[in-house]
């Protein structure tokens, strides 16, 4: 009680200190044309209820922020009622199963705009479960990401223009070659860390969208590459919005398809390895971890999914021009992971629809958009540093296990 | 000792930093079923002899050959710290390094990492092997839980265990990538009587059930002089000493540069 009479106390103080601060600029109003003085008091009432709301609000997150982690270090944390029914299978399938006929039925229930933001927002939730494999479990920044994306989409727009090969045929070769440049990129980077993995990381990003843009002859430079085909159904004709909702139908299939993969992976020897290497290069060598490969296999099989998906974003818009890569895509691919939770599938995925379907629903603040979008990073930083979801641990069953003896 | 078979032989080890000779010219050989000792004041280059054994650091001179008792002779000069773990040469850390966000068994299961063989194609996959492969690394690092006495602990993040409890586990964890030689550096530090007591039998406990050679750097004396059966003792960087438990307790030499040393602080 007397705590939060001391933070009530503080906020009064904080809110009269913002009155004083802000009372020439609200309150005071000189009219020059009729040399009078306003006197706007309502204003300075606002500004006192405000900031005496954000203040009191502020230090009661902080103060529970204090107090979870006191709790977490002392070891005896509790799990939240999400975590505890996340980890409950039974539930999981079932949430699963209802989300996937959920996701089948939406292009069926909305038109062919709703479909559209549906498969941007699909696009990126595969980009971040990509990038959580380099970032969130191994532990690599990589700030130039979108190379990769861009290498997957330039390598089926011109594969498409001078050789018309299908997409079909592309997609896999995309994924392929995003790989190839992820192992390019991870080589002279073995050895770096931290700051200096991001610097360089940046700098390839940069690098291969200045490529696109200058070498013209080659990627036709800032015009870009018009009418790349839209994947083929067999030969079918689609209009528009058929095949909008084909294209939906695809990204959902690669998106079980990268959740798929991306689980076993985290839950496999080669996972563990990603997550010990993040967690202490030194100890992880010497426990016979051989650095080179497993740096360079996060770095390969995080590239792959971007490659791929850029196959797809280059056939769902058939047009695209190195504009589509700057180092913004990146750095909203990275928010997602961040933001979403690093290592955890389910936070990505959330933070993905999070960061691209709300500024889609909110055009009419769309002025805002960056203001909101870093407020939300600086809270969630402060606040939940974990991010929305926290890595979900496997579970392990074995002899000696209490619970679970009959499986063992 | 003639007839013993030497796992680990290091002969004239020189490690230089710039213009500073951390080690000079230190021979050293731990023979199977043995608990060798390294002793010596602080910054007596222990830790860098070490580095330099397990691949950390490559040596400026010297030779360090590891004859395993089935393979070839394999000298250990320049190989990456995880070829050397491979070789069956496996070690703990001064300052613990754990990974601190894993469970204690998975912290133990990293170890089981180059012991076993599952590629990124067939974790994809996981079939039959890859199943089976993945119980068979749970089950082994359970085990070696039990051994050092922290089963209870299993699914506990590995930063949340008490100190004492966090040595053994990197013991465990080192164990767990079969080694036929473990380097200990400075289990003992930072624990309580009754801890060290009872890492003294796990110790003698592996070194005896496992068969596994032991060198550990240490600086209770209580422990070195319990559990080893030969003593090297170290001082700016030369080896001044070694023999018995016996022999260190009356070497002029090791009182003045150590036991005497203590005294003084």
């Amino acid at each position: 009680m007397t705590d939060m009479l001391k933070e009530f106390k503080q906020s009064i103080l904080i809110s009269l200190w913002f009155v004083f601060l802000t009372f020439p600029l609200m309150v005071v109003r000189v009219n020059t044309t009729e040399s009078l003085v306003e006197w706007r008091w309502m204003n300075m009432v606002w500004v006192a209820l405000g900031s005496f709301i954000l203040s009191y609000l502020w230090r009661y997150m902080l103060a529970r922020q204090q107090a979870r982690k006191k709790v977490a270090d002392s070891g005896l944390e509790k799990q939240s009622k999400v975590t505890l029914l996340l980890e409950d299978a039974t539930f999981r399938y079932r949430a699963m199963a209802v989300l996937l006929v959920l996701a089948l039925i939406f292009p069926l229930a909305f038109d062919t705009y709703q479909s559209t933001i549906m498969i941007s927002a699909l696009i990126y939730v595969v980009l971040g479960l990509g990038l959580n494999i380099t970032v969130g479990l191994a532990g690599l920044l990589d700030l130039g990401y979108v190379a990769f994306f861009a290498v997957g989409a330039y390598s089926y727009a011109l594969l498409n223009h001078h050789f018309d090969l299908g997409f079909w045929t592309v997609l896999p070769l995309g994924g392929i070659l995003g790989c190839l440049f992820g192992i390019i990129l991870g080589f002279p980077i073995l050895r770096l860390r931290g700051d200096y993995l991001a610097i360089v990381t940046l700098g390839f990003g940069m690098i291969v969208k200045i490529v696109l843009e200058n070498w013209s002859d080659f990627s036709f430079g800032p015009s870009g590459i018009a009418q790349i085909d839209r994947p083929g159904l067999f030969g079918i004709d689609m209009d528009l919005a058929g095949s909008t909702i084909y294209i939906y139908y695809i990204m959902i299939a690669m998106v079980v398809f990268t959740i798929l993969v991306t689980m076993r992976l985290r839950n496999s020897r080669i996972g563990r390895a990603w997550i010990a290497l993040r967690e202490d290069e030194i100890a992880c060598v010497a426990m016979g971890i051989d650095m080179a490969r497993t740096k360079l296999s996060a770095y390969a099989l995080g590239a792959f999914w971007a490659g791929m998906v850029g196959v797809l974003f280059a056939a769902k818009t058939t047009f695209i021009n190195p504009a589509s890569f700057t180092f913004m895509e990146s750095a909203i691919i990275l928010s997602i992971v961040v933001l979403g939770g690093m290592g955890s599938i389910l936070g990505v995925i959330l933070g993905a629809f999070i960061l691209i379907l709300l500024p889609e629903y909110m055009r009419a603040f769309s002025e805002y958009r960056m203001l909101a979008f870093g407020a939300a990073m600086v809270l969630m930083m402060i606040f939940r540093p974990q991010g929305i979801i926290s890595n979900i641990r496997q579970k392990y069953e074995y002899k000696g296990l209490q619970k679970e003896t009959d499986n063992g | 000792m003639a007839e013993k078979h030497k796992f680990l032989e290091v002969k004239g080890l020189t490690m230089d930093f710039g213009g500073l000779r951390a080690v000079d010219s230190v021979s050293l050989e731990v023979c199977e079923g043995e608990i060798a000792a390294l002793i010596g004041p602080n910054g007596a280059g222990k830790t860098t002899f070490f580095n330099c054994v397990t691949g950390i650091y490559t040596p400026t001179q010297g030779e360090i050959l590891l004859h395993p008792k089935e393979l070839p002779t394999r000298r250990l000069n320049g190989l990456k710290p995880n070829k050397v773990t491979e070789m069956g040469l496996a070690r703990t850390f001064q300052n613990i390094r754990l990974f601190s966000d894993m469970t204690v068994l998975e912290n133990v299961m990293i170890g089981r990492h180059c012991r076993t063989h599952s590629g990124i194609f067939r974790s994809i996959l996981r079939g039959k092997g890859v199943r089976e492969e993945e119980q068979q690394i749970v089950e082994t690092s359970y085990q070696l839980l039990e051994k050092v006495g922290l089963a209870d602990f299993a699914t506990e993040f590995s930063k949340n265990l008490p100190y004492g409890a966090q040595r053994r586990l990197e013991i465990a964890r080192a164990m767990a990538t079969e080694p036929f030689l473990l380097l200990l550096d400075e289990p003992a530090a930072g624990m309580n009587p009754q801890e060290t007591a009872e890492l003294d039998q796990l110790i003698c406990k592996i070194s005896a059930e496992d068969r596994i050679a032991i060198l550990l750097i240490e600086h209770d004396m209580k422990l070195v002089m319990n559990i080893s059966n030969h003593i090297y003792v170290m001082e700016y960087g030369k080896k001044i000493a070694e023999g018995s438990p016996q022999q260190i307790k009356d070497n002029p030499k090791v009182i003045e540069a150590y036991l005497g040393e203590e005294t003084d602080a």
